[in-house]
């Protein structure tokens, strides 16, 4: 089953754990909120959901629209 | 027909209050309530409920407020200083609107006072005693007959308007005993509850022309939020001015709107008086041995006794004021609700206070004289 | 963001989690804690303890006291309940003597168990009553803005600490077991999925149980000690927590700095 990396911007508070423990640094911090970066790929491992305080960004099956 | 046995004030409290439907007691030690616990611990068991006795006082009114939110009829009780303690767990269970009972059997104080000596020194501290606004219900006995079936209505009015009521007990009723009937039923009253079970988020809804919510118990499916916080009718936490200021308002209203079914007096000889005595709980015994000495001599003298000392029975007391001379007020402390009176009696008559706080109960004699006193 | 309409059905937009969306209100979120504070990670911990032990949420109540983490209860979808200071376990007792059948989950914080309502967290141990305890130990009493706790470091410094802190700090979960506790756990908020299994197993655990999580608090704690960003505050965590065995070993060696 095919997974993604969502991030919701509205409730990430930019504390900057996910990406200082991204094991691919694929996670940056730029005007208080994550994004994710150019030329670095995410390997869904799901680190970044399980430290994140504010359930602002996590990974999860793809869902059909 | 019930039978008829001799029992002790905080004995029939406990009988009255298992009939009432307590099924939960939690407390701590303290003299001259101690053997509300005892009994408790020996009958609830016996009817299916649940005994424990906590670490401390306060402890115990949040272990019987927990108990509360699962829909069980639940009590705690103590003296002064445990009273003193639960203060703040009160005014929780106030605006979390959650039904408890908490039995106060006074004793002397201020502090550890005179612990196996009688008073009527926690009449304020009972209205007043937790911090902020709000409304407190309070019940006093005079005899062990009255104790029992007061419990009962102490229960009945707590579950009807989600809200504790406090049992203002005193020594002397405590630990008297006198022969009562017990009777085969009692009226019970049970907590409103939701129409139906579906999880929803607004548990303190209040239907049109209702002042009480209708809250589920803890684990039947409706899963909402409880908070000593101000709060809108989900039950979260609000600092909007308009919906805090609403919530304490309707808190104050859910019991003045329904003054005439709360407030209970006894008026004795009130007819033809000149000199009526304001008294409640213990001190009444004395009271009603007074006035008819004072009859006996020729005077007209007459009994108003608050049952419901909490809501003040101001409506009743005000046609009282306008008709006597003399409103003789016997309570046993330095003078609580004589304040009250005043407030009420205003020009209209005079008001004489009859008050101790040496441990000793007030005598018949005591309040004669101020009756007689020029 | 999910809303709740007036009949209570809550409606889910693509950006809450499976897991938020099934035990939290993501109505009532974000969250009103501060960025970086762990509160959210533990919370988010025992949400992932309560689906892997597939819980009913019409059974559970989450109840809390006062402080940062009693705000935590609001934010589960179950029985919530967010009481006194340092009461919220005198509470769950009532709860759970009156209703056994129930599951009742405490969170807590250092100084609401430990300083407020110590004598309550004692007892309840003493009782082994079924209880699930979570201390949320961020060593500061957050809400008021960083007075030292009953848990902060000796010499650590508070707003009333000015000229470092001279007691000494309890072990909350050592201090419950000490008093009868039969499951008493230390975990980390940076140390997740072990953290998540010490909770699991708390739950499960029939009697009381209690989990002392080493929170990070960069608000308060963080900053009076110069202890740098949620960020580095987490990267002490991974660098200086041992598990129970290796402390043992580090004690007999003395290896100074390292916590179990």
């Amino acid at each position: 089953m095919a997974k993604e990396l969502i991030i919701n911007t509205a409730w990430c508070k930019g504390c900057g754990i996910c990406a200082a423990f991204c094991p691919k640094g694929h996670l940056e911090v730029k005007n208080e909120k994550v994004r994710e970066k150019e030329g670095t790929d995410c390997i869904l491992c799901g680190t970044c959901e399980l430290r994140c305080p504010d359930y602002a960004i996590y990974v999860q099956e793809k869902k059909e629209a | 027909m019930g039978k008829t046995v001799l029992m002790q004030g905080n004995e029939a409290c406990v009988e009255g209050a298992i009939a009432a439907g307590m099924r939960f007691y939690a407390g701590y030690p303290i003299t001259p309530s101690t053997e509300i616990a005892e009994a408790s611990a020996v009958r609830l068991p016996q009817v299916s409920g649940k005994f424990i006795q906590m670490e401390d006082e306060i402890a115990s009114i949040a272990c019987a407020i927990g108990a509360s939110t699962t829909g069980v009829k639940a009590m705690t009780a103590t003296s002064g200083p445990g009273f003193s303690l639960k203060q703040e767990n009160l005014g929780y269970a106030c605006l979390a609107e959650i039904p408890l009972v908490v039995v106060d059997v006074q004793r002397s104080g201020p502090s550890t006072g005179l612990p196996t000596s009688p008073s009527q020194g926690d009449v304020m501290m009972a209205r007043w005693g937790t911090h902020g606004d709000h409304p407190m219900i309070a019940l006093s006995p005079s005899s062990v007959k009255e104790t029992y079936e007061l419990a009962v209505r102490c229960f009945n009015l707590s579950e009807k308007y989600r809200t504790p009521v406090i049992f203002l007990m005193d020594e002397i009723v405590g630990h008297l005993r006198e022969g009562i009937e017990i009777p085969e039923s009692v009226e019970v009253i049970n907590r409103p509850e939701p129409e139906a079970y579906h999880a929803k988020d607004l548990a303190y809804h209040i239907a049109e022309g209702e002042l009480v919510p209708k809250m589920a118990p803890f684990g039947k499916g409706e899963r909402y939020n409880i908070t000593g916080l101000l709060h809108d009718a989900s039950g979260f936490p609000t600092n909007n001015n308009q919906i805090a200021g609403e919530l304490v308002t309707r808190l104050m209203k859910k019991i003045e709107a329904n003054y005439e079914d709360i407030v209970q007096v006894e008026e004795a000889h009130l007819e033809d008086a000149e000199v009526a005595i304001y008294c409640f709980g213990g001190t009444a015994r004395a009271a009603a041995t007074a006035m008819e000495e004072a009859r006996k001599k020729g005077i007209k003298c007459g009994m108003f006794r608050p049952i419901t000392i909490w809501p003040f029975a101001e409506r009743e007391l005000l046609p009282v004021t306008r008709k006597v001379k003399r409103i003789v007020v016997a309570e046993h402390n330095y003078g609580q609700m004589v304040h009250e009176v005043r407030r009420v009696a205003g020009d209209h008559c005079e008001v004489k206070f009859v008050g101790k706080v040496d441990g000793t109960v007030i005598t018949p004699q005591e309040i004669l004289q101020k009756i007689e006193e020029a | 963001m999910a809303a709740v309409d007036m009949t209570g059905v809550r409606k889910k937009d693509a950006n809450v989690s499976d897991l938020v969306f099934k035990y939290m209100r993501p109505e009532h979120l974000p969250h009103i804690w501060c960025p970086g504070c762990g509160n959210g990670i533990i919370m988010r911990d025992v949400a992932q303890a309560i689906e892997n032990l597939k819980i009913d949420r019409n059974n559970l109540v989450v109840v809390s006291g006062i402080g940062c983490s009693s705000r935590a209860a609001g934010y589960f979808d179950c029985s919530t309940i967010h009481t006194t200071h340092g009461r919220a376990i005198a509470f769950a007792t009532g709860i759970k003597v009156a209703r056994p059948e129930l599951e009742v989950i405490v969170i807590t914080g250092d100084g609401d168990a430990s300083a407020i309502g110590g004598n309550h967290l004692i007892h309840a141990a003493r009782r082994n009553i079924g209880l699930t305890v979570i201390v949320m130990n961020n060593s500061i009493y957050g809400m008021t803005g960083g007075q030292y706790s009953p848990t902060t470091p000796t010499g650590d410094y508070g707003t009333t600490a000015p000229y470092g802190n001279i007691d000494r700090p309890f072990d909350v979960a050592l201090l419950a077991a000490g008093a009868g506790a039969t499951y008493a756990a230390h975990a980390t908020v940076y140390h997740v999925p072990q953290a998540i299994k010490l909770i699991q197993d708390g739950i499960a655990h029939k009697g009381f149980s209690i989990i002392e999580v080493a929170d990070v608090c960069p608000t308060y704690y963080g900053r009076k000690n110069k202890k740098g960003s949620a960020v580095d505050m987490m990267r002490n965590q991974k660098e200086n927590f041992v598990t129970a065995a290796q402390a043992h070993r580090t004690c007999r060696s003395r290896k100074p700095g390292k916590r179990p």
